[in-house]
C-alpha cells in the first residue's frame, strides 16, 4: 500500500514537559536491587554510573559522540509527531544525555557554548525523567539516521543511570517486582495460572467438543511456551490459539509457573534486572527438561529473548536455533502439512496487522505472522508501507510507558498508528504483542477506530479445524 | 627560512600531530569500548558479506538518509561527493611523482571546488530557516559549515583571484611530509587557505567530524544478526546472583 501522508506539527515548546509518569515505590525498587529513593550524593552516582555504561557500551559512545544534529531522525518519532514537544525529537532527546556526557566527558566541555554542554542540575535530571520516559524505545529512529544512532540506547542508559541513583517509574518498577514474587508481571500466583488454563480447556471443549490441554509444568515436555501473562488472562483467544496449534500438530509442550511471563521489564530498566529475569526462564526449560523454548506474542520479550544465549548462555541442552518465535513455529507446522483450516471462521473480519516495534526492528519475524493471518482469514489488508514493517509505529505504550497517569502521552504517542489503522477497513486489528493489544485497546476507544484488538494466534486458531488432527 | 615559513611550519607539525594522535585516541576508545549485546536495527544481514554491502550502501550512497531525508540527502551526498574529489585532487600536492588517475583529476577537482559551495549553503540555509533543525542546532554545528566555507572560497580565490605558484606550494607541502621544512609560497590567499586547514584537522577529532570513523563502529548497522546461531559473548558479563529471584510461586 501506498505512503501514508504524515503531518509534522509545528514545534510547541514545552508542551508534554509536565507529564511526568509516577514515581516508583521504595519497596518496590528495594525488591529488584535498587535505591528506595533519590541517594544522597546522587550527582556523583549518577556520574560513576555513566562512565561505567560509556565503558560498556560501544553504542552509547559512538553515539554520543558522532551526531550530526541532521535532523533525519527528528520527524521520525512517534512521541514527537504526536505531541509537537521538540524534546520528543529523537536527536533532541538524545541531547539530553549528550550536554551532560560534552560536559563532564569531553573537551567541549570547557568550551560549553560552542557545543550545548551542560552540569547535571536537578533541572536536568527532571527533564530525563520526563523525557526518557516519554520514548517506548522503538528505534524507528535509529532506521532513518545515516549512522544508526539508535536513540533507544540512549534512553536505556539513561534510565539505568537514573535508576542507580533511587529514580524509576512506578509502573516497571511494579512490574520487576512482581515478577520476582510471582513468576509473571500481573503478580497471578501459580495455583491461579494453572485453574485459568483449566478454564480455558473447557471453553475449548465446550466450542469444538475437542479436548485440548493446556498443560503446566510438566516435565519432559518437548517445547516450553513461554506466553506473556496476559495472554493466560486477558488475550484468551491467543492463549487457546496456541493450545490448538499444540494440539493440532501432536507436539508435547508446557507451561511453566516459575516462568509464566515472557515479558522482561529489565529490558526497559536496567541490566542487571534484565539479566535477572531472563534467567528464570531457562532455569525453568532446564528444571523441566525441554528441547525447545518458544515465545508467545509479546514485543519486547522476543527482543530480550534473542539475547538469552548471550545473557545466560551457554544454552547448550536445547536444539538450535533457540529460541524460537510461535509464529515461526506454526508457520514451520503449516508449511508440513499439519493443519487444516477453515478461513471462513473469520469471515466476518476484514483484518490488518501491526508490527510490534520489538519484532519489527529488532530481530523480525516480519512474515511469518502475515502468512499465519492469510492462512486464516479471506481480507487482510496491509496499512500504509511507512508505517509497518521495519518503518512501523510504536503502538503509544511500549517501553515502560503503559500506566494510567501516562494516558496523555500514551494516546499522542498513538497517534500515527490510529492514523494508519483509520488507511484501511479493517474490523480486526492482528498484532503479536500483550503490550501492543493492551494499549491498542485504548487507542481503538480513544481513536474511534472500530477494531478488535487481538493475536495472530487468536485469528489462526479460530480457523484452525481441531479434528483433522495429522502427525508430522 | 623566513620568520613567517617557520610558524606555519611549527604549526603544521602542531596541527597534525592534535589530529593524528586526536582521531587516534577517538577510534582507539571506541575499539577498546565492548558491545555487549548483539543489537543490529533488523531485518539485518546473517553474513559477513551482507554486513559489508549494508555499510558500503550507508558510507557510498547514504541509504539511511536517503530514507530518511531526500533533500538533505540530496545536498548531503553531493557535499561528501564534492570533498572526495577535492581531497583527492589535493594529492597532487603530496605525492611525487603525482600518479596519472590524480593529476587527470584536476579539472573536474576545480569544478568540485566551485561546485561544493552549493551544497555547503543548503546545510548553512537549512539550520537557519527550518524550524526543527535551527532548534537542534549548537553554535559548533554553524561555525563548521563556515569554516568549511571559507576554505572553499579561499581556496577558490588563488584560482580565481590572485594566482598562487603551485611548484612552491608542493615543495612547501613535500618539505612538511619528508620532515625537511622549507619557505612557505608568498600568496595571502595560500596563508588564508592554509590557516583554515590547520583549523579544521585541530578541530576534527573533539567533533562530530568523528563521524567519518564512527558510521563504521555503529553497532545497529555493522553487527550481523546472528545471535541464535552462534553465541555471542558479551566480554564484560557477570554471573547472575541468582539467590535473589528464587521465591516464585512453583516449577
Ligand atoms: C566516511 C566518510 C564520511 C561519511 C560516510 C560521511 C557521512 C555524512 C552524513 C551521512 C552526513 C549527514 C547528512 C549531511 O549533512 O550530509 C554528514 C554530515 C556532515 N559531514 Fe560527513 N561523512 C564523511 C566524512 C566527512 C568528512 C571527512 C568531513 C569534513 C571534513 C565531513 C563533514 C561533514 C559535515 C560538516 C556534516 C554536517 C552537515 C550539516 O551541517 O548538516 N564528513 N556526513
Ligand atoms: S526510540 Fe522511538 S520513541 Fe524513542 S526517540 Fe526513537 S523513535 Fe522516538
Ligand atoms: S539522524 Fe542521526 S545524525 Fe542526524 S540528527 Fe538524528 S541521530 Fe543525529
Amino acid at each position: 500500500m501506498a505512503d501514508m501522508k504524515i503531518e509534522v506539527p509545528r514545534l510547541q515548546r514545552d508542551a508534554f514537559a509536565d507529564k511526568q509518569c509516577h514515581r516508583a515505590h521504595a519497596d518496590h525498587m528495594e525488591t529488584i536491587n535498587l535505591p528506595p529513593e533519590l541517594v544522597d550524593n546522587w550527582q556523583q552516582r549518577a556520574l560513576e554510573k555513566m562512565e561505567q555504561l560509556l565503558g560498556r557500551y560501544r553504542s552509547l559512545r559512538d553515539y554520543l559522540d558522532i551526531c550530526v544534529r541532521c535532523g533525519s531522525c527528528a520527524d521520525k518519532c512517534p512521541f514527537f509527531l504526536g505531541t509537537g514537544d521538540p524534546k520528543n525529537m529523537p536527536v533532541a532527546r538524545a541531547e539530553l544525555l549528550r550536554k551532560v556526557y560534552r560536559y563532564y566527558f569531553t573537551a567541549a566541555g570547557w568550551l560549553p557554548d560552542l557545543g550545548r554542554a551542560e552540569p547535571l542540575t536537578e533541572e536536568v535530571l527532571n527533564e530525563w525523567y520526563t523525557y526518557f520516559y516519554q520514548c517506548s524505545e522503538c528505534r524507528r529512529c535509529s532506521v532513518f539516521c545515516p549512522y544508526g544512532i539508535d536513540t533507544a540506547e540512549i534512553t536505556m542508559a539513561a534510565r539505568e543511570i537514573m535508576a542507580s541513583i533511587g529514580v524509576a517509574n512506578k509502573y516497571i518498577t511494579e512490574v520487576l517486582a512482581n515478577v520476582y514474587r510471582t513468576g509473571n508481571n500481573i503478580g497471578i500466583p501459580a495455583p491461579a495460572w494453572a485453574d485459568n488454563l483449566e478454564f480455558l480447556e473447557d471453553d475449548i471443549q465446550e466450542d469444538t467438543g475437542v479436548d485440548v490441554k493446556m498443560p503446566v509444568d510438566q516435565e519432559g515436555a518437548d517445547v516450553l511456551l513461554v506466553p506473556p501473562s496476559a495472554d493466560n488472562f486477558v488475550n484468551l483467544d491467543t492463549m487457546m490459539g496456541y493450545g490448538k496449534v499444540f494440539h493440532a500438530a501432536g507436539i508435547s509442550w508446557t507451561t511453566a509457573t516459575y516462568a509464566s511471563e515472557a515479558a522482561n521489564f529489565g529490558l526497559f530498566l536496567d541490566f542487571n534486572n534484565m539479566k535477572k529475569v531472563n534467567k528464570r526462564i531457562i532455569d525453568a526449560a532446564r528444571r523441566l527438561k525441554v528441547k525447545r523454548i518458544v515465545f508467545g506474542e509479546c514485543g519486547h520479550a522476543w527482543r530480550v529473548a534473542l539475547y538469552m544465549n548471550t545473557l545466560n548462555g551457554p544454552l547448550d541442552f536445547l536444539e538450535v536455533p533457540n529460541p524460537i518465535h510461535c509464529t515461526e513455529f506454526t508457520l514451520d507446522l503449516l508449511k508440513r502439512g499439519a493443519f487444516k483450516l477453515d478461513k471462513s471462521a473469520n469471515d466476518e473480519y476484514v483484518v490488518t496487522y501491526h508490527d510490534p516495534c520489538n519484532i519489527a526492528r529488532a530481530g523480525g519475524p516480519l512474515e511469518p505472522p502475515r502468512e499465519l493471518i492469510r492462512a486464516s482469514c479471506n481480507r487482510f489488508e496491509e496499512m500504509p508501507e511507512n508505517t509497518t514493517r521495519i518503518n512501523t509505529f510504536c503502538c503509544g505504550g511500549g517501553g515502560g510507558l503503559l500506566s494510567d497517569e501516562h494516558m496523555d502521552v500514551r494516546m499522542a504517542g498513538a497517534k500515527m498508528r490510529a492514523m494508519a489503522v483509520q488507511t484501511t477497513n479493517a474490523n480486526y486489528l492482528a498484532t503479536m504483542c500483550a503490550i501492543c493489544k493492551a494499549q491498542l485497546k485504548k487507542v481503538n476507544t480513544h481513536y474511534k477506530l472500530g477494531v478488535e484488538v487481538e493475536g495472530v494466534h487468536g485469528l489462526f486458531g479460530r480457523a484452525l479445524v481441531l479434528n483433522g488432527n495429522q502427525e508430522v | 627560512m623566513d620568520s613567517v615559513s617557520l610558524i606555519f611550519n611549527v604549526l603544521a607539525y602542531l596541527a597534525l600531530a592534535i589530529f593524528w594522535v586526536g582521531v587516534g585516541y577517538r577510534l582507539w576508545v571506541w575499539a577498546e569500548t565492548p558491545v555487549p549485546l548483539k543489537i543490529p536495527t533488523t531485518p539485518a544481514p546473517e553474513t559477513l558479506s551482507g554486513v559489508t554491502a549494508r555499510m558500503a550502501g550507508e558510507v557510498v550512497l547514504f541509504r539511511s538518509l536517503f530514507r530518511g531525508d531526500k533533500a538533505l540527502w540530496l545536498g548531503g551526498w553531493t557535499f561528501h561527493g564534492a570533498l572526495l574529489l577535492i581531497l583527492l585532487k589535493h594529492l597532487r600536492y603530496f605525492l611525487f611523482p603525482v600518479p596519472a588517475w590524480i593529476a587527470g583529476l584536476n579539472h573536474i577537482g576545480v569544478y568540485a571546488g566551485e561546485f561544493i559551495l552549493i551544497p555547503l549553503l543548503f546545510l548553512l540555509v537549512r539550520r537557519f530557516t527550518l524550524e526543527q533543525v535551527r532548534y537542534i542546532s549548537v553554535l559548533s554545528d554553524y561555525l563548521v559549515l563556515l569554516l568549511l566555507i571559507g576554505i572553499a572560497l579561499t581556496g577558490l580565490a588563488m584560482k580565481f583571484v590572485a594566482g598562487v605558484d603551485v611548484v612552491a606550494v608542493k615543495a612547501f607541502m613535500l618539505g612538511i611530509i619528508t620532515l625537511s621544512p622549507t619557505a612557505m609560497p608568498a600568496s595571502t590567499w595560500f596563508l588564508f587557505h592554509f590557516s583554515l586547514v590547520l583549523l579544521l584537522l585541530v578541530y576534527f577529532p573533539f567533533s562530530k567530524l568523528l563521524h567519518a570513523g564512527g558510521v563504521f563502529v555503529s553497532p545497529t548497522r555493522n553487527q550481523r544478526d546472528d545471535g541464535r546461531i552462534r553465541r555471542y559473548v558479551n566480554p564484560w558479563d557477570y554471573p547472575a546472583e541468582s539467590g535473589e529471584v528464587t521465591t516464585f510461586g512453583g516449577g
